[in-house]
């Protein structure tokens, strides 16, 4: 702003150039704060979630409020104090660790898979990158729809199986599509001089692929956790009568939300940042020369 | 092995260094008419073509040809990291064909180095003795011993990344030969270096073939490598050998017009033999131009046409007529460039063949000739040779 204001000055002062000088400098501000407000627009939920998790509550039954009525850590000491959000957060919680895993190892494999080989030998492989990009792409309300579909067709009773079974299904794909990224540039030759050298093919998996593309695979399994914890439309479908926290938060808004929402909202925030941070430091480290 | 077996090795080892002829025992590594055919989509390449090779132990040994001619596809297939579409690869009189590259006791040095990135560089030339499973001390040891070697004292503990280009190929180096390989490959392996450092790790390489005494195969595209460090070398062209046999050999008398073109500059004319005179024959180019070739056990009879090479050293310039037992041609200066130490003449002969021939510069050298002057040719007999 000072340098709006400054610029009408070093015109009347008669040096044109200084003014232009002054113009292209508040011109090349222009997109870095636009940047810094899409930040903070992101952002802004995130920290009202937060700060409103210290607000004291002056209703009977404890309902989250926005008007400011003083700081408390009461929600924090009492976090486990609704038995179902509890629940509903640990299997969560289970929910996209279990799902991390074998979304992980599955996803790690296809990625392989698509560096690797080529047709003839993977026969179909431009159709198979085609089906991966379309579950990527497809409206996740016909893949929790279908899956319902199935698990009744199935009579498969809905629960944790279910629920991992779907999580499963939608993650995959994310994980083979950032793995393969990651693995853009891995050399191959660099497997052949473990061979050279006397390694068998599990030992040159072991000491030699496995830990090169161990940031990519923990990308991969980052976004596996965090597309499964939040979800909402499949988990609505296919989960039983114990839900997950996000389809638990839904059908709480109807009868006001209890602050201990906010704290294991701030939770899952807090995890998954010190998360992302680890791995991009864990990448920086384990970059290759 | 069979017979006719035998007898290639036999006739192989009379092309090289006459020492080695005499060393006892099986060859390093012998290929017995290998060929490699790829398929890659409808394309069908042939790499290799049916060859015969026989290393001898100890000898630094380079395949030398143009990018493409199959150098690597040779390589892979005694690392064994392709196998052979046909033939058979020995291994010290074992035939290896089938056997998966680390149950072969040859290492190999990667053109991209193929250094692990994730370990320092102790750890990278440990890699291959903890797969053998070398006790602890021992490793420790060797390792330390090899890095002495290649001249990378002290620095165990650095992260390839953290080397220069010649020191990653160091330790690429050591990480091959603390094993202590039947044989060492060498793809391309200076490529990647600039020209100063590439002629310093030259000489380096052969100082540790030396030290070391382990078999060297050495691939190349480049001539001057090739003949500066081997004991033998084979030209390759298409995936055949076009000639193989020592360095001087194969400069002096190139076995065919590709390996004359390839190796150096050469200068190939192409004649009708007008007569024999003994074993020498004589080509009438023109009045008073003859090329005389002696044509050794080559059967070669009067109008018969005849490709022959002369090295660009080997001629002289003159403004008079050369004297009648030396081979001679007019010609055109058309280009001459002067280089310090020697002269660089382009000439057009009376025939029409373009030639280049290299004065060395003395006092009287610089005046030789101008763009434009006619001139004459000359040459000892000896220096014609006959190819194809
Ligand atoms: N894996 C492969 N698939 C198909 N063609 C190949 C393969 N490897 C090499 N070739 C072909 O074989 C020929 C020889 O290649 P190569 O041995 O790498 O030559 P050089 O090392 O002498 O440059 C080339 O035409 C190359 O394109
Ligand atoms: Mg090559």
């Amino acid at each position: 702003m000072t340098t709006v204001a400054a610029r009408p000055t070093g015109s009347a002062s008669g040096q044109p150039a200084h003014g232009r000088r002054k113009q292209r400098r508040w011109t090349r501000a222009i997109l870095p704060t636009y940047s810094w407000l899409v930040i903070a627009y992101l952002v802004f939920p995130i920290a009202i979630m937060i700060v409103y998790s210290f607000n004291q509550v002056t209703t009977g039954l404890p309902q989250v409020s926005f008007a400011w009525n003083g700081f408390t850590t009461r929600w924090y000491q009492q976090w486990n104090g609704i038995p179902q959000l509890t629940s509903s957060f640990w299997l969560s919680i289970q929910l996209a660790l279990a799902t991390t895993v074998l979304a992980g190892v599955v996803g790690t494999l296809l990625a392989l898979a698509l560096v690797r080989y080529r047709p003839p030998r993977f026969r179909g492989k431009a159709a198979f990158e085609q089906t991966l990009f379309l579950n990527i792409a497809a409206p996740e309300i016909v893949l929790g729809a279908s899956l319902l579909g199935l698990f009744v067709t199935l009579n498969v009773a809905r629960g944790f199986l279910t629920l991992l079974i779907s999580h499963v299904a939608f993650s995959i794909a994310y994980v083979a599509v950032t793995v393969r990224a990651r693995m853009a540039g891995f050399d191959r030759s660099l497997e052949e001089a473990a061979q050279d050298l006397g390694a068998n093919a599990w030992t040159t998996f072991r000491k030699i692929t496995f830990p090169i593309i161990l940031p990519g695979i923990m990308a991969g399994g980052l976004m596996a956790f965090a597309i499964s914890i939040d979800d909402f439309v499949t988990s609505n479908f296919v989960s039983g009568p114990q839900v997950p926290f996000p389809v638990w938060v839904y059908g709480a808004t109807r009868i006001g939300i209890p602050p201990q929402v906010f704290v294991f909202g701030t939770a899952i925030f807090t995890v998954g940042i010190l998360c992302a941070l680890a791995s991009v430091i864990m990448s920086r480290r384990h970059r290759p020369a | 092995m069979t017979e006719t077996h035998a007898a290639s090795t036999a006739a192989t080892y009379e092309q090289g260094d006459p020492g080695r002829a005499s060393a006892s025992g099986l060859p390093a590594i012998e290929l017995a008419g290998v060929a490699k055919v790829f398929h890659s989509g409808s394309e069908v390449v042939t790499a290799v073509r049916a060859m015969d090779l026989q290393i001898v132990e100890g000898e630094f040994f380079s395949l030398l040809g143009p990018s493409g001619c199959g150098k690597t596809t040779t390589m892979r297939m005694i690392a064994g990291f392709e196998e052979p579409t046909s033939g058979t690869v020995y291994l010290h009189g074992r035939d290896v064909t089938g056997v998966p590259p680390n149950k072969r006791d040859v290492n190999m040095v990667f053109q991209s180095y193929a250094l692990f990135p994730h370990m320092n560089v102790f750890d990278n030339v440990a890699f291959g003795l903890h797969r053998k499973g070398v006790a602890k001390d021992e490793i420790g040891r060797r390792v330390n011993e090899m890095l002495d070697i290649v001249g990378l004292t002290g620095r165990g503990q650095r992260r390839p990344r953290e080397l220069s280009g010649g020191q990653q190929q160091r330790v690429a180096l050591a990480r091959a030969l603390v094993n202590h390989p039947r044989a060492l490959l060498l793809d391309e392996p200076l490529g990647a270096l600039d020209l100063k450092l590439r002629q310093a790790m030259q000489v380096e390489l052969k100082r540790i073939q030396r030290e070391v005494g382990i078999t060297f195969v050495y691939v190349t595209h480049d001539q001057n490598e090739a003949l500066t460090m081997s004991d033998r070398i084979a030209v390759m062209n298409d995936g055949v050998i076009e000639h193989l046999a020592s360095p001087r050999e194969i400069y002096e008398h190139p076995a065919t017009r590709f390996v004359a073109g390839f190796i150096g500059t050469s200068n190939v004319f192409n004649g009708t033999v007008a007569r024999m005179a003994g074993d020498v024959a004589v080509l009438e180019m023109g009045a008073s131009e003859r090329i005389l070739v002696p044509i050794g056990d080559r059967a070669v009879r009067a109008g018969d046409t005849l490709d022959v090479t002369v090295r660009p050293e080997k001629m002289d310039i003159s403004t008079e007529q050369p004297s009648g037992d030396l081979c001679a041609l007019r010609g055109t200066v058309t280009e001459v460039v002067y280089l310090g130490t020697s002269t660089n003449f382009s000439v057009t002969t009376s025939t029409g063949a373009d030639i280049v021939v290299f004065q060395q510069n003395s006092a009287t050298a610089r005046d030789l000739a101008d763009r434009g002057d006619s001139i004459w040719l000359s040459w000892q007999p000896q220096h014609s040779y006959p190819i194809g």
